[in-house]
């Protein structure tokens, strides 16, 4: 059963006055965390009544069991008194009480380290913030240098890594990545041909969903749906693995070994993404022809036979092997978004997620702008 | 009694001040390492010990002061030359640093596929041999998280002797390790000195590694970010009247029965 807060008060903390100028609190009963905490209040209030005492004295007699909040109601009452200037004797007390007290006062209370900077003017921040910006920027181009050369050792065949890890990121963004490839561009096919036949059927030109999926795949979507896909499960599986080896000092020792972890980590994992992405985007080209194909024998009533005899009337190689370019470049950026924030990464277990996160934005938001400027150059070329 | 002077430098570290951005960790270090030293830089936790190692093996760049190995101006070398002195170290740290994705085998292997011309069959034999050195036969083709901590050390430091460095760096060689495997890599750690001749900085603040093991030491205290002290750990003790490095050298015990 638990007592009543007050009735417990005063059954375990009371006050008598002895010789004159000393206050004795006499502690009694069994203190628990559980009762919850006494604060000092009540020792506020019985010194605002005269006379003034100028010691505090402590009567332990009828103490039972007792645990942390004991600890911290005498922590605070000696503080109170250093406040108001009084005497302390702690005879009274328990001796291991008083050790524990003399422990948590041993050690001076760090001032500085609570200082939390002061808040910058908005104009520093702005101005930190610019810095630290410019800074990234460099940072991207120094790392894409650092590839750049690393690839140029790899074509004169003087490049340090192991084939078997090429073998191993090769089977980790081609084959490994083909469940994922399959479904989402056979659904975007579909989504294509569905947006497409609304209209489309409204002036009896069913026929073209055909071109409609066709050339929207080869020439943009195969390419920018591999590469979302990728980077979302690739780019960040990069950042996750290299930023993981930061953490270790797996990173660290292969640079003490005088291996560059430039060509041992992110040269094959870049070349892996050179090579497959291109396959895939082909791959994702055909599944979003027979997303679309499914909806036009299923919705629109057309042939397998017309509606693939149209594709291939619609899709020149032209459009397919730009795609296929294309996929080729967003493989670089993948790559190397999810390499360069794997090596930014710092040195805790957080760090790794935010690593991980910040190589798919980044990663995205850099395919994005690709897709933007080759729909600009393509346009200028006439392509 | 100079029989230490007489021995080539081999490491000389001169006015060296270490710093992050605007933050100074230490400043004007200075002290040289002697071939067949058993060096231990020693200190409080967060004085900047490993941070040294660091600067010392080319992982941070020092904010002034310059690091030489023999005659070899480490600090302002380019990275190809730096990358040829950068074979000569073998580095043990904290907590092995294995290569998670490949074997023991592999781990201890991977520097002599890079740097030598053996067959594969030849580097595996060398592999193994240098995981029987630290005890670990039979264990070539487990994998890292296969075994325990102590083991994941002992692997390091197979790899990090792989190719029979002159100079071996080890990160807190015995922390994490119960009082037994920490003796046995001590001895170890000696045991290779002896026989391949090699120089060896141990980063450390476990009082019986410090003392069973190092001949030469430099004192970092964390408070005045400097050094304030250095020379063989065991003449410190007897000598050295600074009450920092006596309290670190005794474990404050003077101070505790005081109290107590």
């Amino acid at each position: 059963m638990r007592a009543e807060p007050s009735a417990l008060r005063s059954s375990q903390l009371s006050f008598g006055r002895a010789s004159g100028d000393t206050l004795v609190l006499a502690l009694a009963g069994d203190w628990h965390l559980e009762h919850g905490l006494i604060s000092g209040a009540a020792l506020e209030r019985e010194l605002a009544h005269p006379p003034m005492p100028r010691r505090i004295a402590f009567d332990a007699a009828k103490l039972g069991q007792w645990d942390s909040s004991l600890v911290a109601f005498v922590a605070e009452v000696l503080e109170l008194c250093h406040t108001c200037d009084l005497a302390v004797d702690p005879e009274g007390l328990p001796g291991g009480l008083r050790r524990l007290i003399e422990l948590a006062e041993a050690v001076p209370e760090a001032k500085d380290a609570y200082s939390t900077p002061a808040r910058a003017p908005l104009v520093e921040r702005v101005g930190a913030a610019t810095i630290a910006y410019t800074h990234s920027i460099g940072g991207f181009v120094a790392f894409l240098g650092a590839v750049t050369i690393a690839l140029g050792r790899f074509m004169v065949g003087r490049a340090r890594y192991r084939r078997v890890d090429l073998m191993v990121a090769i089977q980790d963004c081609g084959a490994n990545a083909f469940g994922i490839v399959t479904l989402i561009s056979f659904l975007v096919g579909t989504i294509l041909a569905f947006m497409g036949a609304v209209q489309l059927e409204q002036f009896g030109a069913s026929i073209f969903v055909a071109d409609l999926v066709g050339i929207g795949m080869a020439r943009d979507m195969g390419a920018m749906m591999t590469a979302i896909i990728m980077a979302g499960r690739t780019g960040a599986a990069f950042a996750a693995q290299l930023g993981t080896m930061k953490v270790t000092q797996e990173i660290d020792a292969l640079s003490t070994m005088g291996i560059s972890p430039m060509e041992f980590l992110v040269l094959p994992r870049v070349i892996a993404l050179i090579l497959m992405m291109p396959l895939l985007c082909f791959y994702s080209d055909l599944m979003g022809v027979l997303g679309g194909a499914a909806v036009g024998s299923g919705v629109l009533g057309l042939s397998f036979t017309t509606y693939f005899r149209e594709t291939l009337h619609a899709v020149t190689l032209g459009d397919v092997l730009g795609g296929v370019f294309k996929s080729s470049v967003y493989g670089v950026i993948i790559a190397i978004s999810g390499c360069l924030r794997g090596f930014q990464c710092g040195n805790n277990s957080s760090a790794v997620g935010d690593a991980a996160t910040s190589a798919v934005v980044t990663g995205i938001v850099f395919i994005v702008v690709a897709c933007g400027s080759f729909a600009l150059v393509f346009n200028i070329l006439g392509f | 009694m100079n029989v230490v002077a007489e021995r080539p430098a081999c490491i000389t570290v001169r006015n060296l001040t270490m710093a992050f951005g605007s933050f100074v960790v230490m400043r004007e270090i200075n002290f040289t390492v002697r071939r067949g030293d058993v060096f231990v830089i020693m200190g409080g936790s967060g004085s900047g010990k490993s941070t040294l190692l660091r600067h010392m093996i080319g992982l941070l760049e020092p904010a002034a002061g310059e690091i030489c190995y023999g005659d070899f101006n480490f600090t302002k070398a380019d990275p190809k030359e730096r990358e040829r002195m950068l074979r000569r170290f073998g580095v043990l740290y904290q907590a092995g640093a294995l290569w998670g994705s490949m074997t023991l085998a592999e781990n201890v292997g991977l520097p002599l596929e890079e740097f030598t011309d053996l067959s594969p069959k030849e580097v595996r034999q060398i592999a193994a041999l240098k995981l029987a050195l630290v005890g670990l036969k039979g264990f070539e083709d487990f994998y890292p998280s296969q075994i325990s901590g102590g083991m994941q050390k002992r692997a390091g430091l197979a790899r990090a002797m792989a190719l029979d460095p002159e100079i071996l760096f080890c990160d807190e060689p015995s922390s994490g390790l119960d009082p037994i495997s920490s003796r046995l890599l001590d001895n170890l750690i000696l045991d290779l000195r002896d026989n391949l001749g090699a120089t060896v900085v141990v980063v450390s603040h476990e009082l019986a590694s410090i003392f069973a093991i190092g001949n030469n030491s430099v004192f970092l205290d964390g408070r005045s970010r400097t050094m304030i002290a250095g020379g063989d750990p065991r003449e410190l003790l007897a000598h050295n009247a600074d009450p920092r490095v006596h309290r670190f050298l005794t474990r404050d015990e003077e101070h505790q029965r005081r109290t107590a």
